[in-house]
């Protein structure tokens, strides 16, 4: 274990860290937005929009991640799109995530749905108001926990932009290595740093179910 | 009792005691098994019936006393690989029939019965389903041997629980409540396998509920109570003359007069 | 310039060869995760005491840092220290190292939510508690957990991916062969998509039935 070593090379983490906690924050704002309207689509009276909320956690669930974000930043020129890698990271993390957090909605209005829509609906309450003022109240409580899951999965996920050449930590901690032929010390700092993230992530997940538990 | 002279009786316990943090369970418990001879274990729940079987079987370790099986000890100071070799050679050689079958689910019946005589006694697969077979048609069910067994009636599963531990051939069978937890139509069916067993002479060690069954088969009656045993004595005598009061409090509930 | 997925035709094999390789990786990396989660399930539940504490902490590096930078430090660290295996062992490794963390997971809760009484009903039969595991509990506990497990091998599937970065010759590999000769990486991305997505369903299909067989046997 090389102090002097680990001494230079944290500011660079810590940057890097830095971007690591941007990128994932950006993708889980626009993986929850679409999410939501994936979610809808999907308990939608609309064939059509079933169909196409079906269709969009099918084949982002079917195909690996890494290609998802290949094909936005390398194929994006082709049809039009060009993104930096940055912007290409948070799209591609961000739809990826969605499809993933679209099932953990829907499972949950699903969950409280039975029963208390049909109650609902019988105290003349119409269809939307139901919705938002009896079901979406209790089942956002039932989303956080798997929420909270598909968060910290974004977050070791995020890793993966450094493959489209993102500074952030894994791509930092990869190019530590080839320079300092270190890779345990690198490593270590590395993983020491997602697990920070994680586990303050992990806490903040904890006490949003606390606060939210009935009673 | 049944022994002949001279001969170690087929269970020895002496001064067992066993406590759950600060609940003492066993308070010094001493009984004599012989040979061929039949005990229902009987007292109300939490007396310490099933710690005692279980102990028996090491299932529970003593906290004190002793136990022996046919002159042996059961619980020896020993620990790490000597533990487990001894306790696997005992229990090869007492049966155990638990309240809730605890059949294997994921073994059809057959493989439920040669599942340990394959394992712990070394048969192969042939002769281990030979065996089963044999049993099976002891506990009266052979056409059932194929299925699984969730497939079969609470009686029915209690049967090849019996049948799979007579298949290692033991020198005594423990019962701990085994019609417990049948529908009323189904404990006659399991009772006569039981009687049967009696009437083949083996040793039988039964705690039960079942009063009917106590005073026809068994050859002594112990009464447990807070952990000890209260009372020990023939049926004839027990039901008619019990002298503790705890033994004729415990027999007007149960009989209902 | 516009879309051409004629020029795939040209790489039919190369990606063939490629979808083949991300196969048996899988597989492959499947059966050590299964085997390795196993042992580590068993190395908790009823290992000694000095070897639960490491277990755990490895366990827990492996399930809260990326796979990414695992492979990165397999790859690179196992040459520091020396060691020359096969980069394909390498990818090997990695995946199945960082899945068999989480089905050990699985497989612990599995045990542990199976009654007492079949634990004691093997023992009391004169079974070790090394024959009770392996005939009686462990058979259930696999079967109980299926679900999740396969979940496990799907997600295998698709992160095996993250191998071509070690320069392994599988399906994402393939399709880069592929654009840095014809430039076309949108097309080639979409085919190796596509071949992903009917692997999965493949995979799918056979972990449906494995669960349908150990429902049978409840």
């Amino acid at each position: 274990m090389d102090i002097g070593l680990i001494a230079r090379l944290l500011p660079h983490f810590l940057q890097a860290a830095g971007l690591t906690i941007l990128i994932s924050t950006l993708a889980l704002a626009l993986g929850l937005a679409v999410a939501a309207g994936i979610a809808a689509a999907r308990l939608s009276p609309s064939r059509v929009l079933r169909g196409f909320g079906a269709a969009y956690v099918s084949l982002i669930r079917g195909t690996p991640c890494l290609i998802q974000l290949f094909l936005i930043y390398f194929g994006g020129p082709q049809v039009g799109i060009t993104p930096g890698p940055f912007a290409a990271g948070v799209i591609g993390l961000g739809l990826n995530i969605a499809a993933y957090m679209a099932e953990a909605i829907r499972g949950a209005i699903l969950a409280v749905d039975r029963g208390q829509s049909e109650a609902a609906r019988s105290l003349g309450f119409s269809r939307g108001q139901a919705m938002r003022r009896v079901i979406l109240p209790q089942a956002a409580r039932l989303m956080i926990r798997p929420l909270g899951v598909n968060a910290i999965a974004l977050v070791k996920g995020s890793s993966l932009v450094a493959t489209i050449s993102v500074v952030e930590l894994t791509y930092t901690a990869q190019r530590l290595i080839g320079s300092t032929y270190r890779p345990f010390e690198v490593f270590g700092i590395a993983a020491l740093l997602y697990l920070v993230i994680i586990h303050t992530l992990r806490r903040g997940i904890d006490r949003l179910d606390r606060a939210y538990a009935p009673g | 009792m049944s022994d002949a002279p001279g001969r170690t009786p087929m269970i020895e316990v002496r001064g067992a005691r066993k406590a759950f943090g600060a609940a003492e369970v066993l308070r010094g418990i001493d009984l004599t098994v012989g040979r061929g001879e039949i005990v229902a274990i009987i007292g109300p729940s939490g007396s310490g019936k099933s710690t005692l079987l279980r102990a028996i079987n090491h299932l529970e370790t003593l906290d004190a006393g002793e136990i022996r099986l046919d002159g042996r000890r059961v619980n020896l100071p020993l620990r790490g690989r000597a533990f487990e070799r001894h306790v696997n050679a005992l229990r090869r050689q007492i049966g155990m029939v638990f309240q809730q079958f605890n059949l294997f689910p994921h073994l059809s019946v057959l493989d439920n019965l040669a599942l340990a005589p394959m394992r712990a006694r070394g048969l192969d697969r042939q002769e281990a389903r030979a065996l089963a077979t044999t049993y099976l048609e002891r506990v009266h069910i052979p056409e059932q041997a194929q299925k699984y067994p969730a497939q079969l009636s609470g009686g029915q599963q209690q049967r090849v629980a019996i049948a799979r531990a007579l298949c290692m051939r033991p020198k005594i069978m423990l019962f701990d409540e085994p019609t417990s937890a049948l529908d009323p139509e189904m404990i006659k069916e399991v009772l006569d396998v039981m009687v049967e067993l009696a009437e083949d002479g083996m040793t039988m060690i039964v705690v039960t509920h079942e009063m009917g069954f106590a005073r026809e088969v068994a050859d002594t009656i112990a009464f447990m109570d807070h952990g000890r045993i209260v009372e020990a004595l023939p049926p004839a005598q027990f039901f008619t003359a019990a002298r503790t009061e705890r033994a004729q409090l415990f027999l007007s509930r149960i009989l209902g007069h | 310039m516009g879309l051409d997925f004629t020029v795939l035709a040209d790489y039919r094999g190369v990606l063939a060869l490629g979808a083949w390789w991300t196969a048996v990786l899988t597989l492959a990396a499947a059966a050590l995760s299964l085997g390795a989660g196993i042992l580590v399930a068993l190395a908790l539940l009823h290992g000694p005491r000095w070897l639960a504490l490491p277990v755990r902490g490895l366990a827990g590096l492996f399930m809260g840092t990326p796979l990414l930078l695992q492979l990165f430090l397999i790859y690179f660290g196992l040459a520091q220290l020396g060691i020359d295996i096969p980069v394909l062992a390498a990818g090997i490794l990695g995946l199945g190292l960082h899945f068999a963390a989480y089905n050990a997971e699985v497989i612990r809760a599995g045990i542990g939510a199976l009654e007492a009484g079949q634990a004691e009903a093997a023992r009391s039969l004169g079974l070790s508690r090394m024959q009770a595991m392996r005939h009686v509990i462990l058979p259930q506990a696999l079967r109980d957990t299926a679900p999740p497990l396969g979940g496990n091998m799907i997600a295998l599937l698709k992160e095996s991916s993250l191998v071509s970065v070690i320069g392994i010759t599988e399906l994402v590999h393939a399709a880069q062969r592929g654009i840095s000769e014809t430039y076309r990486p949108f097309e080639f991305y979409i085919a190796a998509a596509a071949v992903y997505y009917v692997l999965n369903l493949l995979m799918e299909a056979a972990l449906g039935r494995i669960e349908r067989r150990a429902e049978a046997s409840r």
